[in-house]
């Protein structure tokens, strides 16, 4: 760092600093859109889950939640499900 | 076994051409048999930048429609004794592409090149496709600049899903950014993100950068490439990237002197 860079540093915000933090945010945008339109079976396969955790649990449509996490080089799928209280859980067969 | 190589970058005008010349330029004069093939139909370039225009007969589309041969259509550089170039058309339409036209030109420039430097169109559309599909590995030509740097991750979503070895699920195209026109001393006065920054948002393997410098413009209106200009500090810049690329660790250029450390550049 040389002493020019020292008073510099003492200015106010710089246009690349402002540059950078835009393209982050969209950059982060553009490509959860790309990686979301290439998950377009999503909810088809919620849908199939519902229909397998059914045959053995009663559980409402917003009681499953599939979700897809990217973290680095690997993706995460996330199922959760709520069952519900024990006494309401039973299948009538 | 011969490597193909695809210099893209979404955005036009950052430098695909200059350094798909310098690169191919670059690896022929470590000896490697190199052809350089201009993807760009409609709009030949590459030709004038390699100095080489006034010797095109036939061109890449006249290979693909059999109108020539591939031995009449490349162009042996007068320079570099292993450096070969293949010119796009001028006056066809951009479909004369063909997946399987591509394919077999490749092919047949495989059994004789090691390698093979597509030099890709900007933009998204079918030409700059063709040119990455068949791609082994991928030069992203960045600018230090918003439009640049967000076409530049496009191209990397691309390369991750349009290319032959995303769609047949093979390992994947190995990526290098090379940040070009790069002013170390904007960079220093805060006004243009810096190659640490780019790397950041796109975060791809780095190759190297290349100094904004009178050089390329100087070369491209000669017809040399600017790998050949032994003053030039952007030649300079290609020719580690090239040493870098073949898996060597060049050596820092130049020693900063007392006065550019004290002023900062």
């Amino acid at each position: 760092m040389s002493l020019f860079d020292y008073f510099r540093a003492l200015q106010p915000q710089k246009t690349a600093k402002v540059a950078k933090e835009r393209l982050k945010i969209i950059v982060a945008h553009e490509r959860r859109q790309r990686d979301s339109t290439s998950l377009d079976y999503l909810p088809l396969l919620q849908r199939e889950l519902l229909e397998v955790v059914r045959k053995y649990v009663a559980i409402e449509d917003e009681q499953i939640k599939v979700h897809i996490e990217k973290e680095g080089d690997y993706e995460i799928l996330e199922l959760n499900i709520t069952l519900p209280d024990a006494e309401n859980r039973q299948i009538n067969p | 076994m011969a490597k193909i190589i695809v210099v893209t970058s979404g955005k036009g005008g950052v430098g695909k051409t200059t350094t798909s010349a310098a690169f191919a330029t670059g690896l022929a004069l470590r000896g490697h048999q190199t052809v350089v093939i201009d993807f760009d139909v409609g709009l030949r370039n590459l030709d004038l930048v390699m100095g080489c225009e006034r010797r095109v007969v036939y061109d890449f589309v006249n290979v693909i429609n059999g109108e020539g041969n591939l031995n009449q259509a490349i162009i042996k550089d007068k320079r570099i004794e292993s450096l070969y170039i293949l010119p796009a058309s001028q006056t066809r339409d951009k479909d004369a592409l063909t997946m399987k036209g591509v394919a077999r030109v490749l092919e047949a420039l495989k059994k004789r090149f090691e390698y093979i430097i597509c030099d890709s169109p900007a933009g998204i559309e079918h030409g700059a496709i063709m040119a990455m599909y068949f791609a082994d590995e991928a030069i992203v030509v960045t600018n230090p600049e918003v439009s640049s740097v967000r076409d530049s991750d496009r191209i990397i979503g691309m390369l991750s899903s349009k290319t032959r070895r995303a769609v047949q699920n093979m390992a994947p195209v190995k990526e290098h950014l090379l940040v070009t026109r790069y002013s170390p001393k904007r960079v220093n006065s805060g006004d243009m993100l810096s190659v640490e920054d780019v790397q950041e948002i796109l975060a791809i393997p780095f190759l190297g950068v290349i100094p904004e410098s009178p050089s390329v413009l100087q070369a491209s209106n000669a017809g040399i490439p600017v790998t050949l200009d032994d003053n030039s500090d952007a030649g300079q810049a290609y020719l580690d990237v090239v040493a870098r690329f073949l898996g060597e660790e060049p050596p820092p250029r130049e020693k900063k002197g007392f006065f550019s450390r004290l002023f900062g550049n």
